[in-house]
């Protein structure tokens, strides 16, 4: 992983709007990042399983997804070793604690609770990729990458 | 009459690497006129001494020379956040200027420059990396750890650690202890 590298980030969320704002946060930050998105579970799982596709270096899931539920997605994925490298961000209205242990306990390394207004968006997304980048780059244990935002 | 001239850059400089390289011996390939690719391990004098011959024809050899001293920085915090009695007794940036033999402004540039974060940020990273996996033994209580880390106090310790993970160290651990398991009834 070097500095020119770009961050493949994969987005799970059905919400249009917020899909839009996730990618304009991420064009102010520094790091070079490229953004795919999916609108709901299923679609999530059908891509990673693409074997021609490469797989994201960070994946944000939705837990409120149609046809299949963020934390279901999140639990399957941990459980394929082929997936073992992804970070992966649960992106979410939700700040019940039960919500966000809970993301944790399955193999989350982020809960990013959906901020309210863009410049906070904006430096969330900017921390989780710093805090990601330093993991990837300097040999941390990922065992221990939790980050509650 | 004054004559312009026109330059073919790529292949001077290809040429000033071919000179100053043939004079070094190593086994090289040039892949263009800003990147070389050196097929032999060369020790860090050999590699000041190539950079040397560069500067005298006003070519730096850049990103090399940057990555490996970065790593050497973060070697050196690493090693300091695993040594307890080293941390309490020594100040990093002098820590870092006698080791690397740089003065500290300079290394803190070039960190940052290259690294997205500062030596600062990196440290705490790293103490805190540190604290979680002494948290993760099990073994040793919270004021223990601060101890073992230099924090001033317990306090100092839960705030900082709540502001890099956005968890209290008593959460941490709550939360690692059911990781661990639901991954062994999974």
């Amino acid at each position: 992983m070097y500095r020119n590298e770009v961050i493949r980030i994969l987005l799970a969320d059905d919400d249009p709007d917020d899909q839009l704002l996730f990618r304009e946060a991420l064009d102010g930050i520094k790091i070079k990042t490229q953004v795919e998105t999916v609108e709901n579970g299923l679609e999530l799982m059908n891509q990673l399983h693409q074997h021609d596709h490469l797989l994201p270096h960070i994946l944000f899931i939705d837990l409120n997804m149609p046809l299949k539920q963020g934390i279901d997605c999140l639990q399957e994925i941990r459980r394929n070793p082929a997936f073992q490298d992804i970070a992966i961000v649960i992106y979410s209205t939700s700040s019940m604690e039960r919500d966000i242990e809970e993301s944790f306990v399955r193999g989350a390394n982020v809960y990013l609770q959906k901020p309210n207004d863009f410049s906070s968006l904006k430096k969330a997304l900017g921390e989780v990729i710093t805090i990601n980048w330093q993991y990837q780059t300097c040999g941390l244990n990922r065992d221990n990458f939790l980050l509650s935002l | 009459m004054i004559y312009f001239l026109k330059y073919d850059i790529p292949s001077i400089c290809k040429k000033i690497i071919r000179q100053q390289m043939k004079n070094i011996g190593l086994d090289y390939q040039i892949i263009s006129h800003t990147e070389i690719d050196i097929k032999d391990v060369i020790s860090d004098d050999h590699l000041k001494y190539l950079n040397n011959c560069f500067q005298d024809e006003g070519v730096e050899i850049i990103e090399t020379q940057k990555s490996i001293l970065i790593q050497k920085i973060k070697d050196t915090i690493i090693e300091l956040v695993n040594m307890e009695e080293k941390l309490s007794t020594v100040k990093t940036s002098e820590y870092l200027a006698n080791k690397l033999h740089h003065r500290y402004g300079y290394l803190s540039n070039i960190f940052s420059e290259v690294t997205y974060t500062t030596i600062e940020n990196f440290m705490i990273l790293q103490k805190i990396e540190r604290a979680k996996d002494l948290i993760n033994t099990n073994e040793y209580t919270f004021t223990e750890i601060a101890w073992k880390l230099n924090y001033s106090s317990m306090a100092h310790f839960s705030l900082q650690f709540k502001n890099t993970t956005g968890l209290t160290p008593s959460a941490f651990q709550r939360i690692m202890n059911k990781k661990r398991k639901f991954a062994i009834a999974a």
